[in-house]
This record gives structure tokens, sequence and C-alpha cells, in this order.
């Protein structure tokens, strides 16, 4: 383990300082002895930044390794992706099968779909390039939505780090389509009624509608154009905005630091974990062959996207299970929940309301949600400090509802989306099954919150509990005058510390509404909201034990429980809590190697706190 | 020669030639034109068995002369009237086990056969004998190996495909009821199927879909069956849904595995 910590200044600044404490070699002659990596260096001068990049300390978690999983299925799509190009022909021209697949031989289709049963049936190895392709595409999105998951209920979108949310989101967003675009361009029957479904959404938008599809389908559906313009989307334009601000996104943590968990030796002001070279980079590398390697097994022993099956596109033709990959789910439920009667006409001019609220104003409000939520809550704690430690998700009950609640939202519509499978599969009505979903978008976020917020509530209970009265043994204790009592087992200071390390909180109390004057003040309205909404956050929030607490259960201990034990056992040392919270109480388990020169602060206090 | 050339003024001549045309066309339709098909040659005594059996199993729902019964719930019926059906509908209803239902629900499901198949072609008979319908197909109606599976596969995704899905998988449909799974189901009774358009159903007769293309259809099925499932584990060929199901179960549920794993392990 590598500790960094640098004092004064901002917190982010202190993190920051230490990235330039790299010395330049001293002499040519000491660069020389790099060899290669020296005579790059001479014209490059790039060891400064490789030393920084390899010096730099990351934590450890398995949760941070949720993006590695998106980072990895990004990467695996582009190298697969490439190979795809070697074949297919992104061409909406007529031909006439001939391949090796006899039930579809002698059938007219286009060159696209030709191209791509080429690719499944004659070229070798292409249906695992495929099959990778897309379970890597599928498991990419997966991938980055826990990794927003992650950072979502642990905090870590906090200042510094909301621009690099902001950017998550945008990724996010360009994902989906990215995957829309894949999916449409093999011309099978659904990808054909995909992008018919797509040319309708385009329709709903009021007034521009049709000029608006006709533009993008350089005339009426189907037309020669779309499946060449999909193909440029989608090889190159979105992929290379994917990758520019993927760069960006990793370098932003760099910059920031990674966030960490609480724990011992673990503060606002260093970072607590191992060194890029070699351990972080020996797991990281080590990860991404593991991805690659389930992926690649998936792949190998299940089909996905059979487009041989489905057959070639007619606009004719719909299958039942016509459905998009599940990332485009929820949009596709929420058609499917939207009652028809929102379909109306003005001045003789027809509002598809049924369809435009699903189609075109929910995704882009998703993700506008998505993005704007650390302002938001920015906005309603007024909190302005720097964050570099996690909280965990049950210290701040009403995000984590808050954030359950839209994860049931989001489900409800991605299920949705699958109404006809459920029905065949459990035999139910669809009818019934679309009611419920219709109910269980109302009901059931709501309950989500509710739910999720007690649970939270009643584990920070337990987690006073437990620092107030340690482990409960279940051993009763009879004392020499026949007393009864249980015997509680000592809690160490290290587990101790991860239950009463974070903030205490309290909703915000509305300041004067009126001025030194007695005038209304402009501002007053809105901050009535916001004292309404930071007392929907925090008004019964549960708060940390304090050291004054902690002294005073401890004094009580003594006659109420805690007396005939002492003989027993040692007497519990509350030393450590003393003093600032702000200070853990130790530093990293066995082995912490501490970086000379660092160890002020954090360190220096836990140390002193340390027996 | 000549004597008809001097007659072909005759005010007669165009009312000759007039009946003449519609008479050529006539045959000439009755000839091309799709047939109902006619219930095979039975003898009587098929007919007296099947009415027997008929008034034993089904009539609690069908009447005694199979003129159908109302439950006196609305407009409800126990069972829709049989003239007309023919002997296909009754094979096809009897040969997969629909019937006799055994409990009205909203669509009788596939179960299993409880007749012999000369009992059931007694009831067929019984039942074509009350007016004329589809008849059982003929083996070579339904002779996979006659048919063009490619062919038979354009037919299934124009006319079939929406509702049972474009591997015949099955789907779901209004209320409950559903268009089943189309695998394993006998030759005969995918012809018969459309050619009596069971329960929710439309019938695709001869016009709509001649019989040498329902043996393409069914050449088709019978392929789609036999080829093996060429990206391995085909997931129920339901589609996208389950294939999303499955990466964030499955194929999340090991990464997650792994990152726990290599969390734990420490330099
Ligand atoms: C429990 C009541 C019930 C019994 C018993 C029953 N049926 Fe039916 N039958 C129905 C109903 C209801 C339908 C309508 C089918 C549907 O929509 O699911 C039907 C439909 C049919 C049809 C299809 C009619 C069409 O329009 O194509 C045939 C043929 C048939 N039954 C034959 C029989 C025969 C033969 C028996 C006896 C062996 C029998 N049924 C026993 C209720 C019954
Ligand atoms: C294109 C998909 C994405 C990739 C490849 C990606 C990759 C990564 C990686 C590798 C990290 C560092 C390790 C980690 O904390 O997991 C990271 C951190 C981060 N990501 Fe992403 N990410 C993606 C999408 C998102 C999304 C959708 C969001 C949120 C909307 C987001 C927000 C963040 C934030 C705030 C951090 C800093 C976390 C911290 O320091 O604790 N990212 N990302």
């Amino acid at each position: 383990m590598s500790t960094e910590t640098v004092p004064a200044g901002r917190p982010a600044d202190r993190l920051r300082d230490g990235d330039q404490s790299v010395a330049p070699a001293s002499s040519a002659a000491a660069r020389k002895a790099g060899g290669f990596a020296g005579w790059i260096d001479d014209r490059t001068s790039g060891a400064k930044g490789v030393n920084y990049l390899l010096r730099k300390v990351f934590p450890d978690h398995w949760s941070f390794m949720l993006g590695e999983i998106a980072m990895y299925s990004l990467i695996i799509c582009l190298i697969t992706g490439a190979l795809l190009t070697l074949w297919f022909v992104p061409s909406a021209g007529h031909t006439v099968y001939d391949g090796s697949f006899v039930p579809l031989r002698g059938q007219m289709m286009s060159e696209a779909y030709a191209s791509t049963l080429n690719i499944s049936f004659d070229v070798r190895g292409g249906l695992i390039i495929r099959q990778i392709h897309h379970w890597a595409a599928l498991m990419f999105i997966v991938g980055l939505t826990v990794h927003m998951f992650r950072v979502f209920f642990t905090g870590a979108f906090r200042k510094p780090r909301e621009l690099n949310w902001v950017l998550g989101t945008v990724m996010a967003l360009l994902a989906i389509i990215e995957g829309f675009a894949g999916y449409s361009l093999p011309d099978d029957l659904l990808s054909g009624t995909g992008i018919r479904a797509m040319e309708g959404f385009v329709q709903t938008a009021p007034v521009i509608g049709s000029y608006l599809a006709y533009a993008i389908f350089g005339g009426p559906f189907p037309g020669q154009m779309i499946i060449p313009r999909l193909y440029s989307a989608h090889v190159l334009l979105i992929p290379a905005i994917l990758v520019g601000l993927f760069i960006v996104h990793v370098t932003m943590v760099a910059v920031n630091k990674h966030t960490q968990y609480p724990g011992p030796g673990k503060t606002n002001d260093n970072v607590v974990g191992y060194r890029v070279m070699p351990v972080y980079a020996a797991k990281a590398g080590g990860f991404f062959f593991i991805v690659f390697g389930v992926i690649a097994l998936i792949s190998a022993l299940f089909t996905i996207n059979p487009i041989w099956a489905y057959g070639p596109y007619d606009p004719s033709p719909v299958t039942a299970g016509s459905q998009p990959d599940w990332y485009m789910g929820f949009a596709d439920g929420a058609l499917r929940l939207l009652p028809g009667w929102l379909e109306f006409e003005i001045l003789g001019f027809t509002l598809s309301l049924n369809i435009a609220l699903g189609a075109l104003v929910l995704l882009p409000l998703v993700y506008t949600l998505l993005g704007v939520y650390p302002f938001f809550e920015r906005w309603v704690t007024g909190d302005n400090r720097e964050h570099h430690l996690l909280e965990r998700p049950r210290n701040n009950p009403t995000r984590t509802g808050i954030g359950m609640a839209a994860i049931v939202a989001y489900s409800v519509f991605m299920f949705a989306a699958g109404n006809d499978i459920i029905a065949i599969k459990l035999g139910m009505s669809i009818n019934d099954i679309t009611r419920a979903f219709q109910i269980g978008l109302f009901v059931l976020p709501p309950l989500a919150f509710w739910v999720t917020k007690r649970i939270c509530l009643s584990l920070q209970r337990h987690d006073r509990d437990l620092a107030l009265h340690q482990r409960e043994s279940g051993r009763i204790i009879r004392g020499a005058e026949g007393s009864f009592h249980e015997r509680h087992d000592a809690l160490s200071e290290y587990d101790r510390w991860i239950l009463v390390q974070h903030d205490p909180v309290a909703p915000l109390e509305l300041t004067a509404e009126v001025d030194e004057n007695g005038v209304a003040r402009p501002a007053a309205r809105k901050d009535r909201l916001r004292a309404k909404l930071s007392h929907f956050y925090f008004k019964d929030a549960v708060n940390p034990v304090t050291p004054a607490e902690l002294a005073a259960a401890h004094h009580d201990g003594h006659h109420a429980e805690a007396l005939d034990a002492e003989a027993l056992e040692a007497p519990f040392d509350y030393e450590g809590i003393e003093g600032d919270q702000d200070h853990a109480p130790g530093v990293g388990g066995d082995g912490a190697d501490t970086e000379a020169g660092a160890s002020e602060q954090g360190i220096g206090s836990a140390s002193r706190l340390r027996e | 020669m000549k004597a008809l050339a001097a007659r072909r003024r005759h005010p007669a001549a165009i009312a000759i030639l007039l009946m003449l045309g519609l008479l050529v066309t006539g045959f000439a339709y009755a000839a091309v034109a799709p047939q109902p098909a006619q219930a095979e040659a039975s003898t009587a005594q098929d007919v007296a068995a099947g009415k027997q059996l008929f008034q034993a199993n089904c009539a609690s729902c069908h009447g005694v002369n199979a003129e159908g019964r109302a439950t006196g719930n609305d407009d409800k019926v126990a069972g829709p009237a049989l003239a007309g059906v023919g002997a296909a509908a009754v094979d096809f209803q009897m040969g997969t086990g629909r019937m006799p239902m055994r409990a009205p629900t909203v669509q009788a499901p596939r179960g299993e056969v409880q007749f012999t198949q000369e009992q059931i072609d007694q009831v067929g008979a019984y039942v074509a004998s009350l007016a004329p319908g589809p008849a059982v197909p003929s083996e070579e109606d339904v002779d996979a190996s006659q048919g063009d599976p490619a062919k038979g596969g354009e037919l299934f995704r124009v006319n079939c495909a929406m509702c049972h899905n474009f591997a015949g998988s099955g789907g779901a449909l209004t209320r409950g009821k559903y268009a089943p799974s189309l695998m394993d189901v006998e030759p005969k009774h995918i012809y018969e199927a459309m050619d009596t358009g069971p329960q929710s159903m439309p019938v695709f007769n001869d016009g709509n879909i001649a019989p040498e293309e329902k043996r393409d259809i069914i050449a088709f099925l019978k392929a789609v069956e036999e080829t093996p499932n060429q990206g391995g584990h085909a997931l129920g060929a339901l589609g996208p849904v389950t294939e999303g199901w499955f990466a964030w179960f499955f194929g999340l549920g090991i990464l997650i595995a792994a990152a726990v794993w290599l969390g734990q392990k420490s330099a």
C-alpha cells in the first residue's frame, strides 16, 4: 500500500501537489542510462508525464473496476468492429444471395444483409467476431450503467468531479446511439423494423417531423441512403467522439485523483492504494484479459442477434418479439405504456403525443436529469466543499432513495418493452401486464424511495448502536451479587472509525425573508424552496456518534453493564476517539508504506492515535 | 367452312359467341379456382361411430348435433357450431390434444392426445358429413422434403412471423391468447392449421397460400428445427429481450465476481 498525502491549500491542490514532485534525472548521462527509454525521452521529454502516470496511486476496491468493465468492453468493440469493417458492405443495393446458408439461397436482399451473412457463414471466424462485437456492446452499456450507479450511490460525483459526471452522461447517451446505429446496419428484419420505428418517431415531432424524416433518409423510407449514413456514424463519427471523451474522462480521474472509501488512514487529503506501476497496472491489465475472456466465452457459447433467422428486411413483414437491444428498451417500453388517447387532432394536424412523449421526450429527459443531478444536490445542500472520500450509500438515505426510485422507474419502462415475452413465458394476459406496468410506473418508484430510505436509516441507527454499545456477544454474565448483564465485545478502533467518520448533517434553516429595511428579498422564494428541499433531504437524518456521546456511553456502561465484565476483560480504551473527528484513527493495515515527508495531517494524528 | 363463313353475319351469331365465351371461361375458372376440399369417401359406419364418439365426448360443449351451445353467460359459447369446419379441423384439434377441451379457458392449449387416429378419423367423418369443409391433407401435400425452405421462409415472414415469431418460437396475443410455438408440430397439423384457422388464427385458404406454398412453409419450419444453432445456445430464440437479460444477469454477474476476486488479491 502507498499513501500520498500533501498538506496546505484547497484539498484538490493538496492532492495535486504531489504530482509535480518527480525529480528530473540529474544529468544527461543519468538519462542516457535509460537506453531506449532515454532515447525516446530526449526526443519527446515524455518521461515526466509517463512517470507521473506510472507513479499515480489508485485505491483498490472491486466497485472501482466497474468503470473498467465499460472501458475494456469499449476497447473490445473497437478491435472487433475494425475487423468487421473488412467484410461488411454498407449498401442498400439489391443482390441475390448465393452463399452457403441454404435456407436463404436465391433470395433478394440488400448487400448489407448479404455481407453480414457472408461474415457469419463464409468468413472464417467471422461469426465469433460478430458475436464478440455484439456481446461486448451489450456489456459496454451494462458496464457503464453499473459504473454510473457506483458513482451515484457513493457520491463520487460531488465537487470537484461534477464535470466528469456530465461527461459520463454524454458518453452514456452517445453509447446507446452508437449501439442503435450498429443494430440497424445488417438490414435484417429486426434492424429494418427498428429503423422503420425510428422513422415513425422522427415523424411525430410536431411540425418539422416529416421534413426531418425526409432529411435523415434522403427521401421516402427506406431509400438507399440510410445504411451508408448510419455506417459512417457508427464506425467513424460516434466512436471518435466516444474515445475522445473517454480519454478526457480518464484524464480527469487522474487529475482529480480517484476517490476512496472511508477507512483507517484514508482522509479527504490523501489517496491510499497502489501505484499504477507495478501493482495497479498488473491488476488492471489482468482484468482486461478477464473481461475479454468472459465475453469471448459467452460469444462462443451463446447466440446473439441471429440475423440469418430473422431474414432480410422487407417493409411488409414484422415478427413477434421485435425489440431493440436492452438499452433502448426503456423507450420502447414507454411506447407500450403510453395510452392511445394521447393522440389527437388540432386544427387539422395530428399530434401523436402517445408516441412523441416516449420516443422524443423521454430519452433526452432521462439523460438531462442525470446530467444535472450533481448541480441540483449541491444547490440543495449548499455544500461547496471538495469531497475525495466517498459516502457509504446508507449515510445519505435520501440520495440513495432517489437513486433507487430512478432505477425502479427505468426498470418498469425497460421490462414493459418485454411485455409480450413475459406474457407468453408466464402464460399471462398482455393487457393485464401492461396495465400492471402502467400502475407500477406511478406506485413503485415512490415505494422504492420510501423502502430504501427506511433501510438506510435503520442501518445508520444500527451503526450508531454498534459504535456506542459495541457488539452484543449473546453471552450473559451473572455478577457476584446476582445481577445479570450481557457482555459486549469490544469493537476495534478501525471498525468503529468506519461507523463514525462521516459528517453530521442538518436541514438548512430559512434565513430572513426580508432585508434590513423590511422589504421582501427577491431571493426569498428560492430560499424557501431550497429550505424545503433541504428539509426533504435531511429532516430525519441520523447523525454519527460524537466523541461526547461515546464518552457518555462509556460512562453509563460502567454502571449498567460493564462493571463486572471489567474483571474478566481488559477495559476498553476510548482515548483513540478523542479529538478531531476529521482525522482517521489509524494508517492502513499491515505493510502500509507511507511516503517520506508526507506524514502530516491524517497520518500524524493517526499515528498519535495508534496504540 | 364456307357455310360457317356465310352465316357469320347471322343475327344469332353474336349471342352464340357470347354463350361460348362464357362457357369457356366458366369451365376454365372451375378448373383453376380453389376448390373447397371434399371430405374423403368415408363409410356410413365411420360416420355413425364418429357421431357416437362425438356425443359422448364433445356434445357437452358443442351440442348434441354439433350445432353449438350457448353458456347463457352473455354471448359466450361453450363451444361453436361445427358444421362446415371439416375433417381437417377435427384432425387438428383432436390430433394435437386441444379437443376435447378440459376446461373453458381463453384458448384451448395443446395437450395429450386422447383418441386413436382411427377414432379421430371417425369423428372427422361425422363432422364432415354435416356440411362440406376442408379435408385432411394427403401425405404428399405435407411432405417437407418436396418443399422449398427458402421460399417458405419468405412466406412465413410475410404471413406468420408477426404472431409466431421469426423462428416459430411463438408470441403473445391480446388478453392471454397466444400464438403457440411451432417447433415439433407435425407437418399435417401445420397444414391443417393454415387451412382451418384454429382459435385466434386466421384462415389461409388455398387462394391465399396455395397448397405447394403451404408445403414450402412446412419445409421452412422443419429446416428451422433441423438446422443446428450456428451461434451457440439460442437463448430461446426470442430476440433481444432475452439477450439483454442474459447480459445483465449472467455477463455482469461473472465480471463482478471476477472484480471482487481481483479486489481481494492484494500485492
Ligand atoms: C369444454 C368444452 C369443449 C369440449 C368438451 C369440446 N370442445 Fe371443441 N371447442 C370448444 C371451444 C370453446 C372452441 C372454440 C375454440 C377456441 O377458440 O379456443 C372449440 C373449437 C372446436 C373446433 C374448431 C372449430 C373451428 O371453428 O375451427 C373443433 C373442430 C372442435 N372444437 C372439435 C371438438 C371435438 C371433436 C370435441 C370432442 C372430442 C370437442 N371439440 C370437445 C369447446 C369444447
Ligand atoms: C463510456 C463509458 C464510461 C467509461 C469507459 C468510464 C470509465 C471510467 C473509469 C475507468 C473510471 C475510473 C475507475 C472508476 O471509478 O470506476 C471512471 C471514473 C468516473 N466516471 Fe466514468 N466511465 C464511463 C461512463 C461514465 C458515466 C455514464 C458516468 C456518470 C454519469 C461517469 C462518471 C464518472 C465519475 C464521476 C468518475 C470519477 C469517480 C471517482 O473518482 O470516484 N462515467 N470512469
